[in-house]
């Protein structure tokens, strides 16, 4: 019942991170690329490495495996976030944008 | 000539996909080990798949993203080597994988800012 559980939710993960990397090659712009990449691999590795402790039970390599997942959960939107900001700071701007918000708000603080 | 190139990238993809899907593994494995294995192939794809975003991405921070996909990807092809081979030693390399790549990422970020380390 476990393994049934742990493939179950392996198929999940392999299947999030297979889109997430179809939305990096589809979508027009870093910052599209940053969303589909962000979202779709927090859930889909964490799918993977919650299998994996279905698989093994509370064993060390379990407990291991959700020390993994907890980090990642933890590291993903950091490293999006800053990414995201750089790519504004170093003059990228997003495709067929209307109303760029942001801009002002990055004035006033410069 | 929009078209024909989307039609070119969706017969790699679904090739690529019916040859993991539908490739005969033969081995003494159980039923589990070989659903893992077609798991882990397909995975092998989704990173192919970044590596041609890193290598022509229009602009540094699209290869940046990539590169953090990649990492990520990564630590899931340990999670999953961890069961067919029953070497738990893989989820190992997945932590400390995680945390480099965590690291370098936030380094190439300050680095495309074009900022000092300490703000």
């Amino acid at each position: 019942m476990n393994e049934t559980i742990g493939i179950g939710l392996i198929v999940i993960g392999v299947l999030f991170d297979f889109l997430g990397c179809l939305g990096l090659i589809r979508f027009p712009d870093v910052y599209n690329r940053l969303q589909a990449s962000a979202k779709c691999i927090t859930l889909g590795t964490c799918g993977i490495l919650l299998g994996l402790v279905f698989f093994k039970g509370f064993t060390a390599t379990g407990i291991k495996a959700i020390l993994c997942l907890v980090f990642i959960i933890l590291t993903a939107p950091v490293s999006a976030h800053s990414l995201a900001r750089s790519a504004y700071r170093s003059g990228v701007k997003p495709v067929d944008a209307v109303i760029d918000e942001y801009a002002n708000d990055f004035k006033k603080i410069r | 000539m929009k078209r024909i190139r989307w039609f070119i990238g969706l017969v790699i993809i679904l090739t690529l996909g019916g040859l993991v899907l539908f490739c005969p593994i033969v081995s003494i494995l159980s039923w589990q080990s070989k659903f893992l294995a077609r798991a882990f192939l397909w995975l092998l794809v989704s990173a192919f798949l970044c590596l041609w975003r890193i290598l022509r991405g229009p602009t540094a921070p699209d290869r940046a993203v990539a590169i953090d996909m990649l990492g990520i990807l990564i630590v899931g092809f340990c999670a999953i080597l961890c069961i067919p081979t029953g070497r738990d030693w893989y989820i190992d390399i997945g932590i400390a994988w995680a945390l480099q790549s965590f690291i370098g990422i936030m380094a190439l970020a300050k680095y495309l800012e074009g900022k000092d380390f300490d703000e």
